[in-house]
């Protein structure tokens, strides 16, 4: 193997080392909060300082694959994907921090109507992360296009919950500190879902070349 | 739609400058059209079936390992492979609507300026090397002369290098000061179209600078053709680039398509250095 393909697929590996410790925060942040899990809320919050460290370290490898080698064709969608796939993760990993902590939060309180929406919202929104995850390690763009579609049926779980926590909070104001936690676990989790989005929308450009944000070019 | 195996149609759309939709090459006036163009050195054929358009005052980059053609194909837009025994050509090029096998040679290297590889000035002085063409064509003298050296000079942004030592030998200046004169000199003719054969591969990067920005000013006046196996030169300059490999034309299209998301693999292989 050339050396600059060694240099592409340690960028690669790194990548998907990232993503492993995302796809984990988010999974633990959930059910940190359906399960009450105090110890899972905690790992989460102590793995962010890697995550972190993480994405600087991919930015730097992938900014001196750009000086270096000059790259172009595949080799150029490639880096440009990984660098803007590596900010969509760092933030996804701070989204599951902002839930874990709202698990900590919510840890003594009675639990509330609207989390039987929220594991659902929850088990879509980890789905759509792995597909978009997935499509990237395959290269696969009929699964990058799968996590497209799922991006309203999130929105629409996001306003259900938003709505059902006002009409609870309207009926009862000693609610409003546990409902405000959930409101912000749903924005959360529809954000983290934004980027499973802006990923898949990356691997499309990786794989096929085409821009499909903001509707460019047709996402179909 | 069949974006690989349509290529050649697409491509013989490219050649009369239509419109093509979608991601592939946006319409243009050619200033060359090249027709089913095949070439020989004695029995071994260089260029097998080329078809392509040539955009006017674009910058047009030909790419390719050595051996490709790419170079051949430069020279027989202005002939230049004549001038090899043996050779023979077929097809058809036609400079505007004209067709170049039946026009007169002189007029045609008029129309169709070059510069080689190595710089290659005259053992003149600055000022006779630019004025050469210039008497021989033109027929100018005196301060009508000096003027359109000057013009020249300018153009090739080397006039304010050398304009207090125009009588000095253009072999003191250096590699690619020599090169803008060489510029200098073939632009003094007004030629429509200039064919630069690895005009830089001589060059330092500050000298290879210089030529580029000169190449962006130049397209104003004139179409220009570049062969550079430099695939960043080629990247960084040209709008329309065509890559060449085993005399075949595999894939023409515009230059930040091309190395973008090329439509041949083996375009792609070879720009990604994933070639052989």
């Amino acid at each position: 193997m050339r050396h600059f393909e060694e240099r592409l697929d340690e960028l690669r590996k790194r990548l998907l080392e990232m993503s492993g410790l995302v796809e984990s925060a988010i999974y633990r942040s959930v059910h940190a909060l359906v399960e009450k899990d105090e110890n899972l809320a905690h790992q989460v919050l102590e793995n962010e300082s890697r995550v972190n460290q993480m994405e600087i370290e991919i930015d730097d490898m992938a900014v001196r694959l750009l000086a270096l080698e000059q790259p172009v064709a595949t080799d150029l969608r490639f880096i440009t994907s990984a660098i803007k796939i590596n900010n969509d993760l760092e933030r996804m990993g701070d989204l599951a921090v902002s839930i874990a902590e709202r698990a900590l939060n919510l840890m003594h309180e009675a639990p509330v109507n609207a989390l039987v929406d929220i594991p659902y919202m929850a088990n879509l929104v980890e789905s759509m992360v792995r597909k978009s995850l997935d499509a990237f390690v395959k290269k696969d763009s009929d699964l990058a296009r799968s996590v497209l579609i799922s991006d309203d049926a999130v929105d629409d779980l996001r306003n259900g919950i938003y709505n059902e926590m006002v009409r609870f909070m309207e009926e009862n104001p000693q609610r409003i500190p546990p409902a405000l936690n959930l409101i912000f676990v749903a924005r959360s989790l529809e954000r983290i879902a934004d980027h499973a989005t802006n990923i898949a929308e990356d691997v499309l450009f990786l794989v096929e070349g085409i821009d499909v944000r903001h509707h460019a070019e047709t996402r179909t | 739609m069949g974006a690989v195996t349509n290529l050649s149609s697409m491509r013989s759309e490219a050649n009369r400058g239509e419109q093509i939709t979608g991601r592939l090459l946006r319409s243009f006036e050619p200033k060359f059209r090249v027709s089913h163009l095949n070439f020989y050195y004695g029995a071994v054929q260089a260029l097998h079936d080329i078809s392509l358009a040539i955009p006017q005052n674009q910058i047009t980059a030909l790419i390719g390992p050595s051996g490709c053609g790419k170079s051949t194909f430069l020279r027989t837009l202005n002939r230049m492979s004549e001038t090899i025994r043996h050779t023979r050509v077929e097809g058809e090029i036609l400079l505007g609507d004209e067709d170049i096998f039946s026009m007169d040679l002189v007029t045609l290297r008029r129309r169709v300026g070059m510069v080689f590889q190595k710089p290659n000035p005259f053992p003149k002085t600055i000022f006779d090397n630019v004025a050469y063409g210039l008497r021989v064509n033109g027929g100018y003298r005196g301060a009508a002369l000096a003027d359109a050296v000057e013009a020249s000079l300018r153009r090739a942004a080397l006039w304010d290098e050398v304009k207090d030592q125009l009588g000095k030998s253009a072999l003191a200046l250096s590699g690619g000061q020599q090169q803008r004169l060489c510029i200098a000199r073939a632009l003094a003719v007004n030629p429509e179209v200039l064919l630069l054969d690895e005009p830089c591969s001589a060059l330092d990067p500050i000298a290879t600078a210089k030529i580029e920005d000169l190449m962006f000013t130049l397209k104003e006046y004139c179409t220009i053709l570049i062969v550079t196996h430099s695939m960043q030169q080629a990247a960084r300059v040209s709008t329309h680039t065509g890559f060449f490999l085993l005399g075949k034309l595999i894939e023409f299209n515009e230059t930040d398509i091309l190395f973008k998301k090329p439509l041949r693999k083996e375009t792609e292989d070879y720009i990604t250095g994933r070639f052989g």
